[in-house]
């Protein structure tokens, strides 16, 4: 029961992380039909400025709020200057350019930052809770509380308000929207600031367990892209389900079958739900018009 | 027909007049090694070109064929005692197998769902490789028995130049042929639309089993030419990194454009070369002229530039 | 006219004077090359390495060079793709025309590029761990950091003083962990020791509280041993102590070689062993320890050059630079041959990671005294003293 716990705590938090990435993802992909794969790269910024700036000297908070704040510059800029320009060209054309914002962001870090790994320290002290014999860092719970925030946050921007009623009529059919007076334009120039958003919020709340570098974006956007599919591209309850089922994926992978192939495992099990559900768990069916 | 018939004689003569001339232009062996480097780079991604250009479908796990390849005439040799040049075989058939029975459940995806399953297949291979490390030395790699054929020993960056660049010839000539037969334009139909390409009678399902065998092969080709060539052979070239940058050479040279793929290969291989002397602003700099060029030239850099060589001609 | 003239005049002056000035350069120089992982996943072997060279050619120049040659040193980043190593081996080789290379960060690269090397018949002395670098001997290869079964064994030696024989290893799955885990499985009979877990996790893991609590709940389990390198161990260690299993003994490898490991793996990083060169303990050293001088001179100018912590990666760089130096003046050539055979030749070097002393069938030239059993106490690296 105890290594039960273990396992699922330990998968949860990971997979928090994961669905932070996949929401990201979602975003951006609802707003623009874009896959960014510059989504880890938020991430890591968060995790970085967070680190730089408190050893600047900012306090904690202040430090989080100068890298969200940093982030969504980034964000803006990466659809002001790389995105924007391309408007109408292909979706695989779309996804090099966010590639190439990917290298270049990690470049950038390494020379902005260092190429060292960093740590936060954690928000409420790093004494172990014990929970039915599982020990539990206190980190875990701020980032599955936080990923709680972000998820509850965005749902009640996008079900409550004009702006995200705009945004998800931009996501159902971007012509009819722009017909109707939406301007698709700055609905993309949110999507994208959002994703940076909640990308660095990520990298904040989890640092203090994971560490961070300036390419620690590579495999988190690998791993939130598949949590995305497997839990159906553009639907945000889909990319949360889906990255706390990989994290889980993962962890029990590792706990009771092989620490080895725990990847493949994960992996293994996205290529079967995609051969029985095409389109995700929660995804879509669309029809294809000739 | 006559006219593009030309066309593709024209593209084949100029591609090997380029490749007996360029060595004149060469310093010293480095040369041909990069770009023997890239001519196999551009075998794998012309390949990878039918699959994409033609037949519209994205793989983001495509270097796992080009390991295959690679650790084909890597293990065979080494473990199995089986001659090199039937190693390379092998690890084109067991390409083939593989893309064949996992692309029927596969290319039942559509678009992004395609690239992750494709993606995950490529984790898979790659993670076995790394970790069956009794067969395959695990992540530091293996080395590679040298090519030996009818008793010649092909072996140095001269020798390697020329051999790549006729694989590459050959590939582009069979590559530019598929072009224009019936499969071609199936090919292209199912690009367009699938559903009218389906309404029309074509095969759907069937033809792009076929592009992604095809790719298959092609990569598993390039990869045993780069092991043979390089006399050594690690997972990183199985890895999603490798998988992510032929999918970046084919867009960057352009959907569909056999002579994209090849322009592409070269940008992409020897951008890096020249970049070496901007230290740590490598990066940023690949990344910028990555993002630049696709901006400027969204279709791809070969049929972006066509495009303008052909306005310029009318005006 | 008179004007043009006189610019023509000045241009072939000039060119002349180019001309001269680089015949004069290429003949009181001499090329030195390396290439590095120092972006990517081991940016961590590749970044202190990278500095390390930079700054004591510098210096080396700036006292006149070798034998009033200047070095030039041409450094290529492969960001750890062995592919990326290997076309930068040759055009060091072809294009630059080095008459020697220190370099390769990891086991990877550098088996990669030794075919190059050898067929070019240029001096190659790597930075990369594995044994099989220098196992089987090759004419022109050498390395200067400790051997991953010299790890184990210094190990498990401490193990057998401690009476524990039960051990369980996690294991990083990226080429170090990997090969270092094998050398462990094959030595451990030797030293009497059982391996009753065996767990893996990925060099990019971030959680590794799954692979642990299988091994602590393994029966009879008396030690655990951690082989991997990068933030990897941190996570572990950090974890470790987060399931509660601080009382059992932990060992780190030597590829947590600085004090960044203690740094980011916090309070939990107190009790951890691990082989390690001397020049992670310095300042503790007696001052009849005649690594003492090499190794705190070392950390001081790399510390307040880069103001970042030393580490044993960066000191494996400085050995190689310091033996290839000084097999130069002692071949008063810039034959690669020559070179070779008196590289070969170096007896009693003092470097940060040990005394060298090379022969045609040790291309290492380090036994296990080289390497010191440390102990983190007070967030500082502590000697373990012998018997204890």
């Amino acid at each position: 029961m105890a290594e039960f716990l273990q396992f699922l705590i330990s998968g949860l938090t990971v997979g928090a992380v994961y669905a932070l990435v996949a929401l990201g993802f979602t975003l951006i992909y609802n707003a623009s039909g874009v896959v960014n794969f510059a989504q880890g790269e938020f991430v890591m910024l968060g995790g970085m400025v967070t680190v730089f700036a408190s050893a600047a000297g900012a306090p904690l908070p202040l430090a989080a709020l100068i890298a969200i704040v940093a982030a969504v510059i980034i964000g803006l800029l990466l659809h002001r200057l790389a995105i924007e320009p391309a408007r109408g060209a292909s979706a695989v054309t779309l996804i090099i350019i966010t590639i190439g914002a990917s290298i270049l962001l990690r470049g950038l870090a390494a020379i902005v930052f260092d190429k060292q790994f960093h740590k936060l320290p954690a928000f409420t002290g790093e004494t172990p809770i014990d929970i039915l014999g599982a020990a539990v860092q206190p980190q875990s719970f701020w980032v599955l509380g936080g990923t709680a925030v972000v998820v509850v946050a965005l749902y009640a921007f996008l079900e409550h308000t004009i702006l995200g009623k705009a945004v998800l009529a931009t996501a159902a059919n971007r012509l009819a929207a722009r017909l109707v007076g939406i301007n698709t334009t700055t609905i993309m120039a949110l999507a994208f600031g959002g994703s940076a958003a909640i990308g660095a919020v990520a990298g904040i709340l989890v640092t203090p367990i994971t560490l961070t570098n300036y390419d620690v974006g590579t495999l988190l956007a690998l791993k939130g892209f598949a949590a995305a599919m497997l839990g159906g591209m553009g639907n945000p309850l889909g990319a949360v389900v889906g990255g706390l089922l990989l994290g889980l994926l993962e962890a029990f992978g590792a706990g009771y079958l092989s620490s080895t192939y725990k990847d493949a495992f994960a992996f293994l099990v996205i290529l079967f739900v995609l051969f029985a559900a095409p389109q995700g768990l929660f995804g879509r069916r669309v029809v294809e018009r000739v | 027909m006559g006219a593009l018939l030309n066309q593709r004689f024209l593209t084949l003569v100029v591609l090997a007049a380029v490749i007996a001339v360029l060595p004149l232009l060469f310093p010293s062996s480095y040369y041909f090694r990069v770009a023997s480097l890239v001519w196999v780079a551009a075998l794998a991604a012309i390949g990878l070109n039918i699959l994409m250009g033609q037949a519209g479908q994205v793989s983001l796990g495509h270097a796992a064929f080009f390991g295959i390849g690679a650790y084909a005439v890597a293990i065979g040799p080494t473990h199995l005692g089986i001659p090199s040049w039937a190693a390379l075989l092998i690890g084109a058939v067991l390409s083939a197998v593989l893309a064949y029975l996992v692309g029927r459940p596969i290319l039942r995806l559509k678009g992004h769902y395609l690239a992750i399953a494709t993606l995950g297949l490529g984790v898979l291979v790659a993670l076995v490789i790394s970790t069956e490390s009794g067969w395959t030395g695990g992540p530091d790699g293996m080395p590679v028995e040298r090519l030996t054929l009818f008793g010649w020993r092909v072996s140095g960056s001269y020798t390697w130049y020329w051999v790549t660049g006729a694989l590459l010839l050959i590939g582009t000539w069979i590559a530019l042929n598929l072009d224009e037969t019936p499969t071609g334009r199936a090919f292209r139909a199912l690009h367009d639309s699938e559903v009218a390409a389906q309404v029309v009678g074509v095969d759907v399902a069937r033809f792009k089993l076929q592009a992604f065998v095809i790719a298959a092969v092609y990569a598993s080709l390039a990869g045993s030419a780069l092991a043979f060539m390089n006399g050594f052979i690690n997972p990183d070239q199985a890895g999603f990194l490798h998988s992510v940058e032929l999918v970046t050479i084919v867009v960057l040279g352009g959907l569909g454009s056999v002579v994209g793929s090849i322009v592409g290969a070269a940008v992409l291989i020897t951008l890096p070369q020249a970049l070496t002397v901007f230290h740590e602003y490598e990066h940023l700099l690949l990344g910028l002229i990555i993002i630049v060029s696709m901006i400027f030239m969204r279709n791809g850099i070969v049929p972006s530039l066509s495009a303008l060589l052909l306005r310029r001609a009318r005006s | 006219m008179v004007m043009k003239a006189k610019l023509t005049a000045s241009l072939v002056a000039g060119a002349m004077v180019l001309g001269m000035s680089q015949g004069a350069l290429a003949q009181d120089t001499i090329k030195i090359g390396s290439v590095l992982s120092a972006t990517g996943p081991a940016s961590f072997l590749g970044e202190p390495e990278d500095k390390t060279l930079r700054m004591y050619v510098d210096k080396i120049n700036a006292a006149g060079g070798i034998n009033g040659k200047k070095i030039e040193l041409v450094i290529y980043d492969d960001g750890g793709d062995a592919n990326k190593a290997r076309t930068f081996a040759t055009r060091l080789v072809e294009d630059d025309e080095v008459v020697a290379m220190v370099g390769g960060s990891t086991t990877g690269t550098t088996m990669a590029m030794i075919p190059v090397f050898e067929d070019a018949k240029i001096p190659f002395i790597s930075l990369a761990g594995a044994i099989e670098v220098i196992d089987p001997v090759r004419k022109f290869v050498f390395k200067t950091p400790h051997t991953d079964k010299m790890a184990c064994e210094k190990i498990f030696e401490d193990l057998k003083k401690r009476n524990l024989t039960k051990i369980g290893l996690i294991s990083g799955t990226d080429g170090f962990g990997a090969s270092m885990r094998a050398q462990c499985v094959k030595v451990a009979p030797n030293y009497g020791m059982e391996i009753v877990a065996d767990e893996n996790y990925g060099p990019r893991d971030s959680d590794m509280t799954a692979q642990l609590t299988k091994i602590k709940n393994t029966a009879g389990l008396q030690a655990v041993v951690n082989p991997g390198f990068g933030q990897g161990p941190a996570i572990v260690t950090r974890n470790y102590a987060q399931l509660g299993m601080g009382d059992i003994p932990f060992y780190q490898s030597h590829g947590v070689a600085s004090k960044s490991f203690i740094d980011l793996a916090g309070a939990a990083a107190e009790g951890v062993r691990l082989p390690a060169a001397a020049l992670l303990v310095g300042d503790k050293l007696p001052e009849s320890d005649p690594q003492k001088k090499v190794v705190t001179e070392y950390k001081q100018t790399y510390e307040s050059a880069t103001k970042q912590p030393v580490s044993t990666f960066g000191g494996h760089a400085y050995d190689g630079l310091f033996i290839l130096v000084e097999a130069m003046k002692r071949a008063n050539s810039t034959d690669p041959q020559k070179i070779r055979d008196e590289i070969e030749k170096t007896k009693g070097f003092v470097g940060t990671g040990g005394i060298v002393n090379m022969s045609p069938t040790d291309h290492l030239g380090l036994d296990l005294s080289a390497f010191r059993m440390l102990e983190i106490k007070g967030g500082d690296w502590n000697l373990v003293a012998s018997g204890s």
